[in-house]
């Protein structure tokens, strides 16, 4: 297939170029009524206007030069860039254990699109031993791709395809289980996994990064050192996320899949548990437990694959003067399940009651979550609790709405039964109900506090 | 017999050999001969109220101890646009820092830690950039592209400086001769430096986000009298926009050298454009040796290829020597290792700048890229020996020297010894090919020493987080209606004025010519009178006492105006501006009295003359009349000046 010569440019910016016979990567000289720029052509990104060409200038600078300003285009050479990250061989080392990367498209390891003007993720063993090779010393890694897409795009079809490749490495032997992923969507992928794979002997270990992996100070590849020693290395056997401690390059949290949400839109340290803590710390020299209850590691294969789910779920954030046919729309359109996240203990307005009672009658499975998410839905404390639980909602204990939500729908997508699903549902699988709330499982110290900025320059944050 | 080797002699031999002269007796055929070329690229901060990408105060500073928080980054090298790797970045990342950033919660937020993406361009600094640019006669792009501009050294917790092109190909009209400019970008301005100690950096963050503005210049300064005239006339043209700042170390300049057969060496940094000319002389004249190193090696060497170093580890006790500053302590918790390096006889003893030889090349990488600190070697041609003969020929049958091989011992902790080891043989096989690239840190005696590896143009990486920003053709018209007039203009006109020249560069720097022109227009004030009063009395006094926060320019503008409003003598104002200097918030009025002003009616004044004329040719003691006009002025001028002009006054004085 012929490449095309002219990326990107589109309109009156792509007349211009077939008018002076310009293609990409091609040097220039650009006559203008701004004056003369030279430069290389390079592709222009897919979502922006057609007024501009741009150019690499040679101190390596890009410029835009406006369109309507160009009065002649004259090649003087012409070199493609290839953009490649070094692909090194993989070493094996006897001794060290084997550890599986599986890939979704995370931004572990990422190269220029110059079709978004974004980074795409690049990912072979090669490819990440160029990138990273601090991994070699950890373990023996091999990588399996099994789709490229963005973390907004995950869904049921990934999770399932997931859990059956987990269980597939664990046949196969595997010390220790990888996945890439981007961090918007990670810990509802880490709970799907959770209820799709249990009772695994290895850790499987969800990792990603903030900052793309194209930044000297991104926080990839110590995501990734830190997920492989915890795969590797770790006694943990179940599905966590491992992503910056602090912000600071010190160490990473490994969080109990169930339990984590992404708690800042750029944060490095954006991830982390609610209403516990995180099951342990992990550096490049090991895993140490702050949790003492987690899955022990095992030498056995044994694992239970439930590749399970009913898309017809959905998740309703409960706002002031909600009117009702939200939720009769849903049930309208065959919903099957609701996860509603309640206010305070977990109420909703009157007026919204027959429609909840419309819906439990026609067979819907209704779940109340909180807002706050730290803290258990209480029911029993206010009327309008009682008046809903009456009316067939279900309190989902200190489950997180993201959790919940995934948990019904894995629950519904094994039984109609509601009363299975009701047992599946307040039966923790692991951690996402808990028994009891310990109190440094709540902790937002606000900045200012003398003692709080005492603690904060003593701990880098 | 041969006689034995005398370092001290084959310094002096070499720095002749290469015909190194001092600056001050230099002439442009000295430059001319070995070929000295040199371009800048000045940095110029602008007078924001925000940061560049964030929302940030500018132009804050916190003291040393006063930070919030600590953050800790290592930097990794990631490809660049083009798919290469850049060289700085491989480097840096050899030397395995620790940076730790100190962070004030008032003059950073999570955007300059790189943990927020950058917020939209501050497009206050954008339209001083584009003035700059017009002023410049740069070519005006037409759409601005965030670039990231990879900074490994930490000195930007993201590992990049976001920067853009805001204009190219644009000239400065200096004295004789006509610069041309490559480009001039936005950028931001990076973390200060705290400590650079072994394995650990200490960064500040107050000044890190702030914008900048960058004009580079073709390397087409021939001599170094000519880079400092151009730095200068870059930095008045900056500040004839009124809009940037001026403090110690908003204007900071890299200067590029290089001899002929050399290479591009920058020198960062240089806060002074006084201390170029030393500066670009002595790199000029170190390129100059590191050829002839060059030619002395390729003559000794003939398979460079097979050209390596040999090293043994040896212990202290072995040795016993002292080096001056090396605490026993230190040395016993390092690692000591002899080096052998073949046919470098001479070289390591070969001048390179004045009070340097070339063995400093090689500690000085030691200590930036193995991090092992000051002393790190010793050598066997070290002008003060140190070591001793005796040890040095153990050293040299341990090794298996041969005649004209040098030696050197090493020491640091275990763990960087592999690295010194490196970074010795590579800075040798260097020597072979010359002058590597590199930048280069200064000292105030003009000499330098090695900071980085030169990055190249690979180290660029479009900004994916930012949109490019279009620039249209209305908004340059309307920036290019309200230019400031030009510095190579306004040079004319203090010529015209008949300004003495040595005025000049306070005028310029301090953007005052628009100031003397207001006075001169609206007050009918005589420019020379103001030019002095500024650049000589004010910057005199300026030199002797610390100025106050109160005190302006405009102070003594509307001094002035007061002066001539109420028809008072203009030479009140040398007596009132230093008590206005150190009082500024006191009334001109009060001033007045302070220095003892009375007004007092100029033929009050003159009505004295005649009978001070008689009673002097009572007592005259000479037949000189000017010394009978300069005592009965003697008399008058106290009550005179602000009251009638001395020069008037005299003239009315007949003997």
């Amino acid at each position: 297939m012929n490449e095309d010569i002219f990326q990107g440019y589109k309109g009156r910016a792509l007349e211009v170029m077939m008018k002076f016979n310009a293609r990409v990567w091609a040097k220039v000289r650009v006559d203008s009524t701004r004056g003369v720029f030279e430069g290389t052509i390079l592709p222009r990104a897919e979502n922006t206007d057609d007024k501009h060409l741009v150019l690499k200038f040679f101190t390596g600078y890009n410029i835009g030069v406006d369109i309507g300003s160009i009065t002649n285009i004259t090649e003087l050479g012409y070199k493609k860039a290839v953009y490649k990250i070094p692909e090194k061989e993989f070493p094996y080392s006897e001794g060290k254990p084997s550890v599986k990367l599986l890939g979704t498209g995370g931004t572990i390891a990422s190269r220029l699109d110059y079709r978004t003007g974004a980074v795409i993720p690049a990912f072979s063993p090669g490819e990440l031993y160029g990138a990273v090779p601090e991994l070699a010393d950890i373990c023996n890694l091999t990588t399996e791709k099994l789709f490229a897409v963005f973390s907004e795009n995950m869904g049921p079809e990934q999770y399932k395809k997931l859990a059956v490749a987990i269980g597939k490495e664990i046949e196969k032997g595997t010390d220790g289980i990888i996945i890439g992923h981007g961090t918007d969507t990670m810990h509802y992928t880490s709970a799907a996994l959770t209820f799709m794979v249990q009772n695994s002997p290895i850790p499987i270990v969800l990792v990603g990064s903030q900052r793309s992996s194209d930044r000297p100070s991104s926080d990839a590849a110590l995501n990734l050192m830190h997920a492989a020693t915890a795969a590797g290395h770790g006694d943990i056997a179940e599905v966590m996320i491992c992503m910056f401690g602090p912000t600071s390059d010190e160490y990473g949290f490994l969080h109990r899949g169930t339990r984590v949400r992404k708690m800042h839109s750029s944060y490095r340290s954006t991830f982390r548990t609610i209403g516990d803590t995180p099951l342990a710390t992990v550096t490049r020299a090991g895993v140490f437990p702050i949790k003492h209850d987690y899955n022990l590691r095992r030498k056995d294969r044994k694992v239970t694959i439930m590749p399970y789910y009913e898309e017809r779920v959905a998740m309703i954030y409960y706002y002031t003067n909600m009117h009702p046919d939200m939720i009769d729309s849903l049930v309208d359109n065959g919903y099957k399940g609701i996860i509603i996240i309640g206010t305070g203990l977990g109420h909703v307005n009157k007026p919204l009651y027959p429609a909840i009672e419309r819906a439990v009658k026609k067979g819907v499975a209704i779940y109340m979550t909180v807002q706050t998410l730290w803290g258990f839905v209480h029911m029993f404390v206010y009327d309008t609790g009682r008046d809903l639980m009456a009316k067939g909602v279900v309190p989902a204990e200190n489950m997180l709405p993201e959790t919940a939500f995934i948990k019904l729908s894995w629950a519904l997508g094994q039984t109609t039964d509601l009363e299975k699903v009701k047992e599946i549902m307040l039966t923790p699988i692991n951690g996402e109900i808990t028994n009891r709330e310990p109190y440094n499982g709540y902790l937002i110290y606000q900045g200012g506090v003398p003692e709080v900025e005492t603690f904060i320059r003593q701990f880098r944050k | 017999m041969k006689q034995a080797f005398d370092p001290r002699r084959n310094y002096a031999r070499t720095q002749k050999d290469i015909g190194y002269v001092p600056r001050k007796k230099a002439t442009q055929a000295d430059y001319d001969r070995i070929g000295f070329m040199s371009g800048l690229e000045v940095h110029q901060q602008l007078k924001t109220k925000e940061k560049l990408f964030c929302h940030c105060p500018a132009g804050f500073y916190q003291k040393p101890d006063e930070y919030d928080a600590e953050l800790i980054r290592h930097m990794r090298p990631t490809l660049s646009e083009l798919g290469e790797y850049d060289g700085t970045a491989l480097m840096e990342f050899k030397t395995r820092k620790q940076i730790i950033y100190q962070i004030n919660n008032r003059t950073a937020c999570t955007y300059d830690v790189d943990d927020t993406p950058p917020f939209p361009l501050n497009r206050e600094a954008l339209e001083i950039a584009l003035e700059v640019s017009l002023l410049s006669k740069l070519k005006v792009v037409g759409e601005v592209h965030i670039t990231r501009k990879q900074y490994l050294d930490g000195s930007i917790p993201t590992g990049f400086q976001r920067t853009a092109i805001i204009g190219v190909e644009g000239e400065i009209q200096l004295r004789n001769k006509k610069v041309r400019l490559i480009q001039l970008s936005i950028e931001e301005d990076a973390c200060r430096e705290v400590s650079d100690i072994g394995h650990v950096r200490v960064y500040r963050t107050d000044r890190l986000g702030m914008p900048l503005i960058e004009t580079v210049t073709y390397p087409e300064f021939k001599n170094p009298g000519e880079v400092k005239e151009g730095a200068d006339y870059i930095r008045f043209l900056n500040r004839s926009t009124g809009k940037v700042r001026t403090g110690i170390g908003s204007t900071r300049a890299d200067v590029n050298v290089s001899c002929r057969g050399g290479t591009r060496v920058e020198i960062k940094g240089v806060a002074h454009t006084s201390w170029m000319p030393e500066l670009t002389h002595n790199e000029a004249f170190r390129q100059w040796a590191l050829l002839n190193i060059r030619e002395k090696l390729k003559e000794r060497v003939k398979d460079v290829p097979e050209w390596s170093i040999s090293h043994l580890e040896i212990s202290p006790r072995e040795i016993p020597f002292e080096i001056p500053l090396l605490q026993e302590g230190r040395l016993q918790h390092y690692k000591m290792m002899i080096v052998n390096l073949p046919q470098y006889g001479g070289i390591l003893s070969h001048f390179t700048q004045p009070g340097k030889m070339f063995a400093d090349e090689i500690s000085e990488r030691l200590m930036v890229v193995a991090c092992i600190g000051f002393p790190n070697m010793a050598h066997s041609e070290m002008l003060e020996e140190q070591v001793g003969k005796k040890n040095w020929k153990k050293i040299q049958s341990l090794l298996g020297s041969e005649e004209n091989d040098a030696q050197l011992i090493i020491w640091g902790p275990e763990e960087d010894i592999p690295t010194a080891l490196d970074t010795i043989e590579e800075r040798c096989l260097m020597a072979f090919r010359g002058v590597p690239n590199e930048t280069r840190k200064s000292f105030d005696d003009g000499t330098t020493i090695f900071e980085r590896v030169l990055p190249g143009a690979d180290r660029m990486y479009p900004d994916t987080d930012s949109a490019p920003i279009p620039l249209e053709d209305s908004q340059i018209m309307e920036i290019s209606e309200r230019l400031p007039v030009l510095v190579s203009e306004r040079i004319s006109q203090l010529m015209e004025w008949n300004v003495p020249e040595d005025t000049f560069t306070y005028i310029l720097k301090n953007n005052l010519v628009p100031v003397i022109e207001q006075l001169q227009e609206k007050c009918n004030v005589p420019p020379r009178f103001t030019a002095i009063l500024f650049a000589h009395w004010l910057k005199n006094i300026e030199g002797k006492y610390p100025r106050l926060p109160e005190f302006s320019y405009n102070k003594v503008v509307r001094m002035i105006k007061y002066l001539t409003e109420r028809n008072l003598d203009l030479a009140l104002a040398k007596r009132m501006l230093r008590h206005l200097y150190l009082y500024p918030k006191m009334e001109f009025e009060s001033i007045l009295i302070t220095i003892g002003f009375k007004e007092i009616p100029k033929e009050e004044i003159i009505r004295k003359v005649p009978f001070l004329v008689s009673k002097y040719k009572q007592i005259r003691t000479s037949t000189d009349d000017a010394a009978g006009v300069n005592w009965i002025m003697g008399y008058l001028s106290g009550s005179a000046i602000g009251n009638v002009p001395l020069a008037e006054l005299s003239k009315l004085i007949q003997l």
